[in-house]
């Protein structure tokens, strides 16, 4: 397990290399010269060169990208160009309202996904299964964005019951939460429905069956065990499709968090801002897949890890 | 296929008809601003109601259309050429290179798609030929696992044995014997993704990232006008809806191209 969780974390550097190459290579061939939207197209040259100088983008490319990553490593991601506030200052503070946000949408997900996915397969083929199955398919191809807004248009704007936008205490917090929790939602359930028909037509259950198990114990312990895995993976990988969501749930919902920052950077060109929320975006998504390799190892002993047998 | 498929496959057709056909059925100039007529409920005189600038929404949506699905279907080919390509040699080729491949695969299925694709069009000037450089510079990864897994398998069948005997070349074996019975699999996550991608042109329409003004797309409309959605909440749901319907089908029809070829691909 040693072993296995080090060769693991020795994967995360390269993989933490490409992802600021790329991010870096990405924001340096940005249109538009971030140092004129600082100051205005008709600032004097010596301006405009000393403020080159401070952002170091004279230099050569190379150390241009050597000098981010050891700052990256301080911790420094920069300063965003406009507030000249610290992004990581910036990201530290609004990182918990995004996390709030991606807490309460798996609370959400998660519950009602791996409740509907097991009616639906305990139910499977009758009219209750056919409506849970096209109920999912149809809220994946909604868009994060219209969803927002017809729930927003719907609880807020008509019922009056919860605010429309900002950012706050539990009230603030439903209607974003539940928005970033739909494609999840319904993505599990349809991940849980598959997963527990395979498990009940192994041998194993018919076998449980045939020394008479009752059905309850059958369906929550023996069918339940063996079907966490895949369900697992897919919350896991949800966590990508949080980031991802929080980008436009929280632009529409005016949450204070990275999402909505992410945006505000991409709208002002603000580099150092854009190449910080990527950064620490995949950051997270990959220590959350490293966490979910762990838990596998704890639910499922023939999880083969590496290093082992070898 | 089954019935429902059948029926978004209908539907897609006749979505696409609609879009393609936009110059020469929509009832007014999509761009044309008519003061007169700001935020007209829906009716007899527009179809679907009008905008905060008078415009037609039914012709919006119409020509927006066309711009949304060829994108979508465009970055489809796109991911699905180039994941085609590099699944396909590091399947065949295996060992180091293959190893090396998939490294590269993990890394941009481990990005968060809009995050990357947020990337993209931010560094290419923003217009609909960056919104398919960014959903193919994401999209990509899945098909060339997906397909390296694939041919993993069918390598070892004794037809390319066989081909291998009869002194085929590398290059022949690879795209003439092995290529082809991708087919099915390409063509069932081609479905299965296009919804997605169709969405994901949506969100970055919506971010602003995607054609400009005054060309519109589904996503665009519906970012433009979200201010007005209690006033005049036509303006948001009919592009909205049209973006859901598509992706609806194209999900629907992958689903049952799935079930058709009998292929396990979960997501």
């Amino acid at each position: 397990m040693k072993v296995y969780l080090i060769k693991k974390l020795l994967l995360l550097i390269p993989l933490l290399i490409g992802v600021t190459s790329i991010t870096f290579t990405l924001t340096k061939t940005l249109p538009g010269d971030p140092v004129y939207s600082m100051v205005g197209e008709r600032a004097q040259p010596e301006v405009i060169e000393k403020i080159r100088k401070e952002l170091g983008s004279d230099k050569n490319i190379i150390i241009q990208y050597l000098g981010y990553i050891k700052l990256l490593i301080k911790g420094e991601f920069g300063r965003s160009y406009y507030t000249n506030r610290k992004v990581i200052d910036d990201l530290l503070s609004k990182f918990p309202n995004t996390l709030k946000l991606a807490l309460g949408a798996m609370i959400i997900a998660i519950s009602f996904g791996l409740f509907l996915g097991f009616i639906s397969a305990y139910k499977r083929g009758t009219f209750t299964d056919r409506i849970i199955s096209s109920l999912s398919v149809t809220v994946l191809s909604i868009p994060v964005f219209l969803s927002g807004l017809l729930i927003m248009l719907f609880f807020s704007l008509k019922l009056k019951l919860l605010p429309p936008s900002g950012t706050g205490d539990l009230r603030f917090l439903i209607l974003p939460s539940v928005t970033l929790s739909l494609p999840a939602l319904a993505t599990l359930a349809r991940i849980t429905r598959t997963t527990l028909i395979e498990v009940f037509d192994m041998p194993f259950v018919t076998t449980a069956k045939a020394k008479g198990i009752g059905e309850l114990k059958i369906n929550f312990v023996h069918v339940l065990k063996n079907a966490l895995i895949p369900i697992v993976t897919v919350i896991g990988l949800d966590f990508g499709s949080y980031l991802n969501g929080a980008v436009l749930t929280e632009t529409i919902f005016g949450w204070d968090g990275i999402g909505r920052f992410t945006m505000e950077g991409i709208i002002k060109r603000d580099y150092p801002v854009i190449m910080g929320c990527i950064i620490v975006g995949t950051t997270i998504f990959v220590i959350i897949n490293l966490i979910i390799d762990i838990l596998y190892h704890s639910l499922d002993p023939r999880v083969r890890l590496y290093g082992k047998n070898r | 296929m089954g019935k429902t498929g059948k029926i978004s496959l209908y539907l897609l057709v006749f979505i696409s008809l609609l879009s393609f056909s936009a110059p020469l059925i929509s009832p007014y100039d999509p761009d044309k601003i008519d003061l007169d007529s700001i935020k007209d409920a829906p009716g007899l005189q527009h179809l679907f109601g009008t905008d905060n600038k008078g415009r037609d929404v039914f012709s919006r949506v119409l020509h927006g259309g066309r711009i949304s699905i060829i994108v979508a279907v465009l970055a489809a080919f796109l991911s699905m050429g180039i994941g085609l390509v590099i699944g396909l040699f590091s399947g065949y080729l295996g060992g180091k290179i293959d190893t090396a491949i998939m490294a590269i695969v993990d890394l941009f299925l481990s990005f968060p798609a809009l995050l990357l694709a947020i990337g993209v069009s931010v560094v290419l000037p923003p217009g609909i030929y960056t919104v398919m450089i960014a959903i193919a510079a994401v999209g990509w990864a899945s098909f060339a696992r997906l397909i390296r897994g694939y041919i993993l398998i069918v390598k070892e069948a004794p037809f390319v044995e066989a081909a291998k005997a009869l002194g085929c070349s590398q290059t022949r074996v690879l795209f003439i014997h092995l290529m082809p019975q991708c087919i099915p699999l390409v063509l069932v996550l081609m479905g299965l993704k296009l919804g997605g991608y169709i969405l994901t042109e949506a969100s970055l329409s919506f971010l602003g990232l995607g054609a400009q003004p005054p060309a519109a797309t589904w996503g665009s409309m519906v970012s433009a006008s979200r201010s007005y959605i209690s006033s005049a909440p036509w303006m948001v749901l009919f592009p909205g809806f049209m973006i859901a319907i598509t992706a609806l089908c194209f999900n629907a029809l992958g689903d049952s191209l799935r079930d058709r070829y009998g292929l396990k691909i979960k997501y």
